[in-house]
């Protein structure tokens, strides 16, 4: 099995062959948009962080930017800095080391946000007609990393749409490629069935510390995290706790060895199947997902959610009946679970849609041109 | 023929409706040899968990074979089984 991808430098491939715009830190927004929304081929990824914060964090945002910059989706990449937040030289030689084109445009330097657009869209303009000329070959699926995710979450997610996309991950994983999952606070409740599958001692450890370390985040707030996660849609749509939640979240990864754990805006090392620290709301988790390399996500919903990704196709899977008729214009696939069809055979369904979307099929996300708001999850406060 | 409602784990004491559900309903789940018919005391919604035995105060709630919480009620068979008679162990700041 293969799909159309675009070659890179560092050997990867992309399902997209986008010129990323991004934005280094939340003052230079309005410019990676402007730019990003003049010249086709482009497309912005801006964020709410990259300043007033403290070391952890920061060092949170610079390696999320990094890897997002990596993404074997994007072609080339032009930062949008504005100057004074002083990691813009730092973020272009850490995408620069995955040998793409990469070019910096910082507003105080150039004389303001005026000088800075003009520039960034002559910049932009000559990566998009060099990016255009890349043509998509055959690869091998082995170079695919899925990235999954489950959001507005109903009790089918755990009972269809999850296990049907973990069934794809296992067939993915068995061909050699990788998948990616995460949203720490739902595997709180299951942490303990996934550290049994951890390859390593450690990897098992590091499992059940990223939990942990979730929920004391939880216990330091004083008050009891159902409301928040279970969100208040979760309860409505029948999950009763956090535990209910994750012990039908977990599945989406598939049943093989967990290789590894990432912190956020880490990049995973080797194939298989891999955890990622972060939160489960939307436009955090899923930039986790898309700095860690995915390709393409996988994101199942019960409720319903609309998300996309500004370079990553976003394909939308529900167990839910009324929710795949009522929001037909988000969703891109139903699994049947009352029809008792097998999650091997809906996985199959599942895993030949992703190598359509990464051979270049847009999603619904995509064709309605959503999840233009994502940002980077951090831990602490701004000051 | 659809199901009505589905039961994961042999060892799961709640079933999950797969449409809505009325009170009085009798509704069989199964696994394998593993078969209960339960008669519904209230109504279930579409995605909501009924008890499919009797559940005592302070005992877990299990599905997908595994504990999701803990009964703050004595819940009878045929009941709904939602935040109103279950507790979560996790994340609870609560409770310190």
């Amino acid at each position: 099995m293969s799909f159309w991808g675009y070659p890179r430098p560092d050997g990867s491939a992309g399902a997209r062959n986008y010129v990323g715009v991004i934005s280094t830190v939340t003052c230079a927004n309005d410019v990676a948009q402007w730019i990003a929304e003049k010249v086709p081929g482009c497309a912005p990824f801006t964020h709410q962080q990259g300043c007033g914060q403290t070391k952890p964090d920061m060092e949170t945002v610079h390696r999320t930017l990094i890897s997002l910059g990596c993404n074997p989706n994007l072609a080339a990449v032009v930062l949008v800095s504005l100057g004074c937040e002083g990691s813009a030289d730092h973020i272009v030689d850490g995408i620069a080391a995955s040998g793409k084109p990469v070019a910096k445009v910082a507003i105080q330097e150039l004389g303001g946000v005026g000088a800075a657009f003009a520039e960034g869209l002559r910049l932009a303009r000559q990566m998009a007609e060099d990016a255009s000329r890349i043509n998509p070959q055959e690869v091998d699926d082995s170079q695919l990393m899925i990235g999954v995710k489950c959001g507005a979450s109903d009790t089918t997610s755990g009972l269809g749409a999850n296990p049907s996309i973990g069934a794809a991950c296992d067939m993915l994983i068995a061909r050699g490629g990788s998948c990616i999952f995460g949203e720490t606070p739902e595997i709180m409740g299951a942490e303990h069935i996934l550290a049994t599958r951890a390859v390593s001692p450690e990897v098992g450890h590091k499992i059940l510390e990223i939990v942990d370390r979730m929920e004391r985040r939880a216990l330091a707030m004083g008050v009891d995290m159902r409301g928040a996660n279970p969100s208040r849609g979760n309860i409505a749509a029948g999950l009763t706790s956090i535990e209910e939640k994750s012990l039908g979240a977990i599945v989406k990864g598939g049943t093989t060895p967990i290789k590894g754990v990432c912190e956020y805006g880490e990049r995973p090392q080797g194939k298989g199947l891999f955890i990622l620290d972060g939160p489960g709301q939307e436009p955090k988790a899923v930039t986790g997902l898309a700095a860690a390399g995915a390709q393409v996500i996988l994101f199942s919903t019960g409720i319903g959610a609309p998300q996309g990704f500004p370079f990553v196709p976003v394909i939308k899977v529900t167990a839910n009946p009324q929710t795949y008729q009522r929001l037909s214009e988000h969703m891109d696939l139903y699994v049947d679970i009352a029809a008792q069809a097998d999650h091997l055979q809906l996985g199959r369904a599942l895993f030949d849609e992703t190598l359509a979307v990464a051979s270049g099929k847009r999603t619904k996300a995509e064709l309605l041109g959503y999840g233009n708001f994502p940002d980077i999850w951090v831990t602490g406060t701004t000051f | 023929m659809q199901k009505k409602a589905i039961l994961i784990d042999k060892k799961d004491n709640v079933a999950t409706a797969l449409c809505e559900l009325n009170k009085g309903d009798s509704i069989d789940v199964g696994i394998e040899d593993h078969a209960v018919t339960t008669v519904l005391s209230q109504d279930i919604p579409f995605g909501h968990k009924y008890a499919l035995k009797d559940i005592g105060q302070g005992e877990a709630v299990v599905k997908y074979g595994e504990a999701i919480g803990l009964a703050t009620q004595a819940i009878r068979q045929g009941e709904h089984v939602h935040i109103h008679n279950v507790e979560s162990q996790k994340g609870r700041g609560d409770k310190r």
